[in-house]
């Protein structure tokens, strides 16, 4: 009995050991990436989003994405809407959503009053799906910072499905050969000096593409905007030179996507809680960082795997050696 | 070397007819989800991308099937000789549930064909707790098939090769470090779900409370097969072994109820038992699941009944699974309005693989030399 | 239709005079359509119109452009003439009357006495506040005396036009002579305001029959204005509208999406921030698709308060709606599949057994442990 308590004391300490190495280790992985300073990004300002769905029309011409039909209609007593997504799905890669409350009066305000969101790949600057991909399928590209997905690398494992905070990628569930979608920002036109499908479609500059330096700095000057202050919203880009005026909402002070799990290059303005437009309060740093922290910590030149093995080994020596002799 | 022989007797029995046709309703499932992709068997979402074959069939089976694993880490490594008896039937069980645990993966994973870039460069991830959850299980299926190995040379040429017998220990160092590391990894795969898994179960310290369990569920596992072998195959129950094996139970669940509480309320979470929601509904289920057979068990007097025995290991069981089917599934919250419960023919996907698991046991434990000879008084 | 032809012959005039019975029939049935009534009430219609009690109708105007009483005298269906002689009496307007001075003001408090309680009152203009109202007088009186005087004495009043309605142009910033719609001042009695630069001559002919046809007051919206005409925004009627759902926009006048006829919105249209029934009967009764949206021109939001004239024509439009279309998704709109029958079935049979199972095997254990116990 003696010394089966040894032996219990002997896991018990080694895995408080393990413990506080992980704890070390969460702290390391913290801030560990940075925008590129090539870096591109879209800031959607809900607060000037007219919920006209121009964007998924852009989005869907811009990836020759077919329309679908999900049972929104019926759920909502409407028919016959031939577009009519849930949520962002394989062939609906942005979805307007609306945050609806009581009466529903007024735009931009949270109580009896409404707003829309622009529900799209965040592109984290730390992306989780990225991180837990076994086999690399999605890449964040070094310059522009794009999170896209890999086909021949793929496997389906839908780890990134679990692992995103914001529920982006989507998979084929109808398919025999099954892909996952999702937005990568326009890769294919971004490349050529393009802006995406959204940026240019958009009426208002709700959705605006740009470097993510500039959009933010943008983002920034318009908190400071008072309530019904004039300004001139750009256009699918900030040097489009086309403009919309406009009187500034009440702006959050906050702008979500700046550091939120670890930053993201889409960032997002809004008037309602952002809370209230289903997008979750996050860290100041990615859960990815967490696990490579810990993963980091405990496989470090698979040292500490190696010693463990060879104590096992010579412990498994020992017995099966003494195992033979007595057999 | 005590004395180990094949059971004998007929395969196809009653039992073994029902549970072929289980397997076949599973294997017709099977093939429609190979030809019409997994939403035509399946409830799974894009809110919940993994269910019940992740969940059971991959991260509770290898649990479960830790039995192998838990024994020659008590027998090979802390050298409790005196185990030696139980370990090939343990192993045996654990075969089957990796195994099929890899089969299983292979009907989950919607680019199947692509499956081999989670191993090769330039495609392999190490970053990713999944990567190393992959390598390890699969390492550990090969491991463990070559620990068997004797036990097949042994029924076919009347002994084992001298080089494997040379090579063993390595091979078992190996096999009880691979479980280690992925039954802990298979806890780690949700730190990165972040915010989706209550405080409760999502911690820094998941990773070995999985482990914890993982080993308590190898023990509580080889209890309750020995008892229902023994009884199903007609043959006396190792008692002593069993009720002195038991005693980990306790030991290891209470390691693990003072982890998990501490971390909680190192965290600053423990306010949240006291919500009246779903996962404060479940963590107390769980606890008091976990409570159990630390009581059933903790007399010396209490273990040496085998119905004491039976009841806190299923009990421990029970628990166990809980808490991975709580992790990954009951208490994960995606949120936006996600919900998920395993279709019809999801289930029926998962009965058959189980009931080839079982199948496959029993053709094992009949025609190999796995469980000790009763000794006739 | 017997009620009208009790010799069972077919008449080919209608009781009114002038106008065929195949006229009469369109309008009453056009009106009725309007009003947004059932078709079945198109007879009840022709009856109202036909009643030889004709409602007395008594137009004030005040500030304004008389565009609206012009518009009116342009509409065809009916014409003006038709209106005022057979379907209303028309006691005393400024425009329409062929005497004047001292004769028509004795008509028209003639006109006050012997029909209080009972006259419609139609209000053209807005009412200069500032100032005591000086700045717009009738026969020596300010226009809120007159109103003030008239107003009580009417069972209804019609605010006819914007500039009635709510200000309209003469409320535009620095609005000099504090311009304001009837509705502010007269309490009294009900108002209906029929909003636009000029009114639908349709929404003012439908707003009379409709009462004199069911005897009561259409529904009004919280603006007082009858939700028939008004409870749509433009924008949601709006013939392109495709074009703004599909991200089709003129960038400017006489541009390639210009002359495709793209929606509109990125010129400054209104259509989405005003409540108007133009997209359905068209503007002022001048001729097929013409409105402004219909000729390329962004709606200006005439009929909106706030809307137009005070908003800068080219401005883009808040998209104002009531509440937002039901088809956006919720944030957390119901996905994915909760538990089925058989999967019910399934884990409750499996359970079940497996509890059976379970006690049933301890029980046998139990036993051989007693058996054990008594063997030792």
């Amino acid at each position: 009995m003696n010394l089966d308590r040894r032996d219990f004391i002997k896991v018990l300490s080694t895995g408080v050991l393990a413990a506080a190495g992980a704890e070390k280790a969460l702290a390391a992985e913290v801030d560990r990436y940075k925008r590129s300073p090539e870096a591109v990004g879209i800031l959607y300002d809900a607060t000037i989003c007219v919920g006209c769905k121009a964007c998924e029309i852009g989005c869907k011409q811009a990836n020759n994405l077919p329309v679908e039909h999900s049972g929104l209609d019926e759920y909502h007593g409407v028919q016959n809407i031939w577009d009519s997504a849930k949520d962002t799905s394989p062939n609906s890669y942005i979805k307007i959503k609306v945050h609806k409350d009581s009466s529903t009066a007024k735009k931009d305000q949270f109580e009896n009053g409404y707003s829309f969101m622009r529900t799209a790949c965040m592109h984290c600057i730390d992306p989780d799906c990225v991180s837990v991909c076994p086999t690399s399928a999605l890449i964040k590209d070094p310059v522009t910072g794009i999170v896209s997905w890999d086909i021949d690398a793929c496997c389906g494992c839908r780890y990134c499905q679990m692992a995103c905070p914001y529920l982006i990628p989507k998979f084929e569930y109808d398919k025999a050969f099954p892909k996952i979608e999702k937005c990568f920002m326009c890769s294919h036109r971004v490349k050529d000096g393009g802006i995406p499908g959204c940026a240019e479609f958009c009426p208002t500059g709700a959705t605006l593409f740009g470097k993510f330096a500039d959009i933010l700095e943008e983002a920034k000057k318009r908190l400071t905007l008072a309530e019904g202050a004039e300004y001139s919203y750009p256009q699918h880009t900030l040097d489009s030179g086309k403009q919309t005026p406009k009187k500034a909402a009440k702006y959050i002070q906050y702008v979500y996507g700046e550091k939120d799990g670890g930053g993201t290059q889409y960032i997002i303005l809004s008037a309602v809680p952002f809370e209230k437009l289903g997008l979750p309060k996050l860290p100041d740093h990615s859960s990815a960082s967490k696990s490579e922290g810990l993963q980091h910590t405990i496989y470090k030149g698979m040292i500490a795997p190696a010693v463990v093995l060879a104590g096992l080994a010579v412990a498994a020596y020992r017995s099966t050696n003494q195992e033979e002799k007595e057999g | 070397m005590e004395n180990l022989q094949p059971l004998g007797g007929k395969i196809w029995t009653k039992p073994f007819k029902v549970l072929t046709l289980l397997a076949v309703i599973g294997g017709i499932f099977i093939a429609k989800r190979f030809i019409f992709g997994i939403g035509s068997v399946t409830n799974l979402s894009d809110g919940y991308p993994w269910g019940l074959w992740i969940v059971f069939d991959v991260v509770t089976s290898t649990a479960l099937a830790c039995g192998g694993y838990a024994m020659a880490m008590l027998v090979y490594i802390f050298n409790k000789q005196e185990y030696h008896p139980l370990v090939r039937s343990a192993l045996v069980a654990s075969i089957f549930g990796y195994t099929l645990a890899g089969l299983a993966i292979f009907i989950d994973v919607g680019r199947y064909w692509q499956l081999y870039n989670v191993f090769i460069p330039p495609y392999l991830n190490v970053n990713s707790v999944m990567f190393e959850v992959a390598s390890c299980i699969a390492l550990y299926v090969l491991i463990m098939w070559i620990e068997l190995s004797p036990a097949w040379f042994k029924q076919r040429y009347g002994k084992v090769p001298g080089w494997l017998n040379k090579i063993m220990f390595f091979i078992i160092a190996i096999g009880v470090l691979l479980p280690t590391m992925h039954q802990a990894s298979l806890g780690g795969l949700m730190i990165a779900m972040g915010e989706k898994l209550s405080p409760l179960w999502q911690t820094q310290f998941i990773p070995a409370l999985f482990l914890i369990t993982a080993i308590t569920l190898g023990y509580a596992m080889v209890v309750f097969e020995s008892i229902f072998s023994a009884n199903q195959f007609g043959r006396p129950v190792e008692m002593k072994m069993l009720s002195k094996l038991s005693r980990f139970i306790p030991f290891l669940t209470i390691a693990f109820l003072v982890l998990r509480f501490g971390v909680i309320a190192f965290n600053g979470d423990l306010g949240l038992i006291f919500r009246f929601d779903l996962a404060a509904l479940m963590f107390v289920i769980e606890t008091v699941l976990f409570v159990f057979p630390v009581v059933i068990l903790w007399k010396p007097e209490n273990r040496q009944k085998i119905n004491n025995l039976f009841r806190a290991a299923v009990f421990f069981v029970i628990a166990g699974v809980l808490y991975r089917f709580d992790t990954f599934i009951i208490v994960f919250n995606p949120g936006h309005g996600y919900r998920y419960f395993p279709a019809f023919q999801e289930i029926m996907i998962t009965v058959g693989i189980i009931a080839l698991e079982i199948m496959l046991y029993m053709i094992f434990v009949k025609r190999l030399p796995i469980f000790p000879q009763v000794k006739h008084a | 239709m017997s009620s009208y032809f009790p010799d069972s012959e077919m008449k080919t005039e209608s009781p009114v005079s002038g106008v065929s019975r195949r006229d009469f029939l369109k309008f009453c049935t056009i009106m009725t359509a309007t009003m947004g009534l059932p078709a079945g009430m198109v007879e009840k219609v022709m009856a109202a119109v036909e009643n030889p009690k004709r409602p007395p109708v008594i137009w004030l105007h005040f500030q304004e452009c008389t565009g609206c009483t012009e518009s009116l005298l342009r509409a065809t269906h009916p014409t003006v003439e038709h209106l005022v002689l057979d379907i209303i009496s028309l006691d005393y307007s400024e425009t329409l009357c062929a005497a004047a001075g001292h004769q028509v003001e004795e008509a028209l408090h003639a006109s006050v006495e012997a029909n209080k309680g009972n006259f419609i009152l139609v209000v053209e203009g807005s009412i200069p506040t500032a100032d005591n109202g000086i700045y717009c007088k009738i026969g020596g009186k300010t226009a809120m005396e007159i109103l003030k005087d008239i107003g009580p004495k009417a069972a209804a009043c019609v605010a006819i036009g914007s500039c009635a309605s709510w200000g309209g142009v003469q409320s535009a910033y620095p609005n000099p002579t504090g311009a304001t719609g009837v509705s502010e001042l007269l309490k009294e009695v009900p108002v209906i305001n029929l909003p636009g630069c000029p009114a639908s001559p349709y929404n003012i002919l439908s707003t009379i029959l409709y009462y004199l046809t069911l005897k009561k007051l259409p529904a009004l919206d919280g603006e007082g204005r009858p939700v028939f005409a008004y409870g749509r925004l433009i924008h949601e009627n709006c013939e392109r509208r495709p074009h703004f759902d599909n991200g089709r926009f003129a960038e400017e006048f006489g541009d390639e999406g210009h002359r495709q006829g793209y929606c509109l919105y990125k010129l400054g249209c209104k259509g989405p921030e005003t409540h108007a029934n133009c997209p359905s009967i068209l503007f002022g009764d001048v001729g097929s698709n013409a409105w402004p949206v219909g000729t390329g021109h962004p709606c200006f939001g005439c009929a909106e308060k706030g809307v137009g004239f005070h908003k800068p024509i080219h401005e883009q439009a808040a998209v104002y709606t009531v509440a937002p279309p039901a088809t956006y998704p919720d944030f957390d709109e119901p996905k994915g599949k909760g538990i089925g029958v058989g999967a019910a079935l399934v884990v409750g049979a499996a359970a079940g057994a497996a509890v059976a199972g379970g006690l049933k095997f301890s029980k046998v254990l139990k036993e051989s442990d007693n058996s054990e116990e008594k063997k030792n």
